[in-house]
């Protein structure tokens, strides 16, 4: 058998497909928190909550009126993306004059609630979710079998990182939001409704956690504890690429699921901690992170 | 000398204007008057509230009292986006170009809120440097260009109503130059002005009426033919 650095490639090839999985979920719930981190100045520790939400809104799709995996993976994200837009409404735009205290504050509650209410409902065991039969089985690479649906995330998260990088740098809509982030006063003098844009880039943020959620619902378990398990490795995610930084966001997500991989590999002890050792190193060497800009 | 008595009805009316930073008093009651294809200018010294009179038109300070007319509609409960949509544009004093756009976009951002604003070609007439800086950083541009950038984006809303807040500040004699002879030709084809200057010279050349504001009051009210016989005046309002 053929060994790398005496390691049995398989066995290499395998913990790198994982880390470019995790690497997926990474990118595409750090660029949610990204973009909203960059227009609303909130930190959205709901995150990981509305990414529950996502998995969980597929499941009952699926249980209760029998809505296959690839509607859900429309309308989950979109019913996620809702709840979270009334939220922003009735909830956390009343904090947009006060310190970031409150917000994180605030999200941090809202996700305590919203998976005290799931776990309340449905349990901690978790539900399992089935492999939509196109996507059951794999393919022999060669060097090393691919399970169909791992490589239907990786793929999935890539466009659905892409298209959203490709909106916010090269549209109008993206230089409305551009523009926003850096002096919503003035777009707003300009005739633009701000308020409302906001409220549009909450609920397209949490969508794409919503978006992830269902991506991950086959692989996980449904369960309601599932996003806090993810959200801290993930804000990890987010400060290394740099605070609203939507291209460092993609980047650094999918660079640490692919070095958390390796690590699984080669030091299997420093697997859990490593993102954070990345992390602490970053912030002493580029406070405002790899693709930050200074403030 | 009765250039100052209103020939035609005023396309703005502001009365007894009244504005806050918080707790803070700024300005006690401004009136003034507009006519249509006026250039007016607001004159007086740092912090007497020309600033906070072109924000205060525009609804981006939120504590304001009286009344803003433009057009016969009141302005003064409307938000700065529905203002915008009435007519008005506004260039502030620090430009406020953004750095996350390129020239093009920065241009392309205002939308348009009334037909007759000027075209893509019409601005890069006026302001042939853009031009050539279209897929540059917004905030990569020469002091001069950015104050181009910043008035031409406005130029394409179809506003009719202008308010500069200090468009030559901070620039070389030439640009003010410039600038002078875009605001005498804006004029010419119709636009209304308010401007904000500190150099009198450069907006006498092109003004029509001077208010003097001092300390959140408009004090006096000085034609541009009158202007040499007030020197003296002048000069004691504005501390010069």
């Amino acid at each position: 058998m053929a060994e790398i650095f005496g390691i049995p490639a398989a066995a290499l090839y395998g913990q790198l497909l994982l880390g470019f999985i995790n690497g997926a979920f990474y990118a595409t719930l750090s660029l949610g928190l990204a973009v909203i981190f960059g227009l609303l100045n909130i930190i959205n520790f709901t995150h990981g909550a509305q990414y529950m939400m996502g998995a969980f809104v597929g499941w009952m799709l699926l249980t209760y009126l029998g809505i296959g995996y690839w509607p859900a993976l429309i309308l989950a994200p979109i019913i996620v993306g809702v709840v979270g837009m009334v939220i922003e409404r009735l909830l956390i735009s009343r904090l947009y004059k006060l310190d970031h205290l409150y917000g994180l504050l605030l999200t941090f509650g809202l996700a305590l609630i919203i998976e005290g209410l799931f776990r309340n409902g449905y349990g901690v065991s978790g539900m399992s979710y089935a492999i939509p039969a196109e996507l059951s089985g794999g393919v022999n690479l060669g060097f090393m079998f691919l399970p169909l649906y791992r490589g239907w995330v990786v793929l999935a998260s890539l466009v659905v990182c892409l298209g959203t990088w490709f909106m916010i740098e090269k549209t109008r809509l993206g230089a409305y939001l551009r523009a926003a982030t850096e002096n919503p006063t003035l777009v707003q003098a300009f005739g633009i409704n701000v308020p409302l844009l906001v409220t549009l880039t909450y609920g397209f943020g949490v969508a794409l956690a919503g978006f992830a959620g269902v991506l991950a619902a086959p692989i996980y378990a449904v369960n309601p504890m599932m996003g806090s398990n993810l959200i801290i490795v993930v804000f990890a995610v987010v400060v290394i690429g740099g605070m609203g930084s939507i291209l460092g966001a993609v980047v650094t997500g999918f660079a640490l699921g692919l070095i958390e991989g390796l690590t699984k590999v080669f030091y299997p002890e420093a697997a859990a901690t490593v993102i954070f050792i990345i992390m602490a190193i970053v912030l002493l060497v580029k406070p405002a992170g790899l693709f930050g800009r200074e403030a | 000398m009765t250039s100052v008595a209103p020939s035609t009805e005023p396309l703005l009316a502001v009365r007894d204007l009244k504005a806050w930073y918080g707790e803070s008093h700024v300005l006690h009651g401004i009136t003034i008057d507009v006519r249509p294809g006026e250039v007016v200018t607001l004159l007086g010294r740092n912090g007497a509230g020309k600033t906070t009179t072109l924000k205060s038109i525009m609804g981006v300070i939120d504590k304001r009292r009286g009344s803003v007319r433009f057009n016969g509609n009141e302005l003064i409960g409307l938000s700065s986006r529905h203002i915008a949509r009435q007519g008005i544009a506004w260039c502030p004093e620090e430009r406020g170009i953004f750095s996350s756009l390129d020239v093009r976009e920065n241009l392309l951002l205002p939308p348009v809120v009334a037909p007759g604003g000027f075209t893509m070609e019409q601005i890069f007439d006026l302001f042939p440097n853009l031009k050539e800086r279209l897929h540059s950083q917004g905030t990569k541009l020469s002091g001069g260009e950015q104050q181009m950038l910043a008035i031409g984006r406005i130029l394409r809303t179809g506003a009719r109503l202008l308010l500069l807040d200090e468009p030559t500040e901070g620039l070389a004699p030439v640009i003010v130059q410039q600038i002078g002879h875009m605001i005498q030709k804006l004029k010419t084809m119709g636009f209304t002005i308010i401007l904000v200057e500190q150099n009198f010279h450069a907006a006498a050349t092109v003004a029509d009426r001077h208010y003097i504001v001092e300390q959140g009051r408009v004090v006096d009210e000085i034609a541009n033919a009158e202007l040499e016989a007030n020197m003296d005046k002048l000069h004691r309002y504005l501390g010069v």
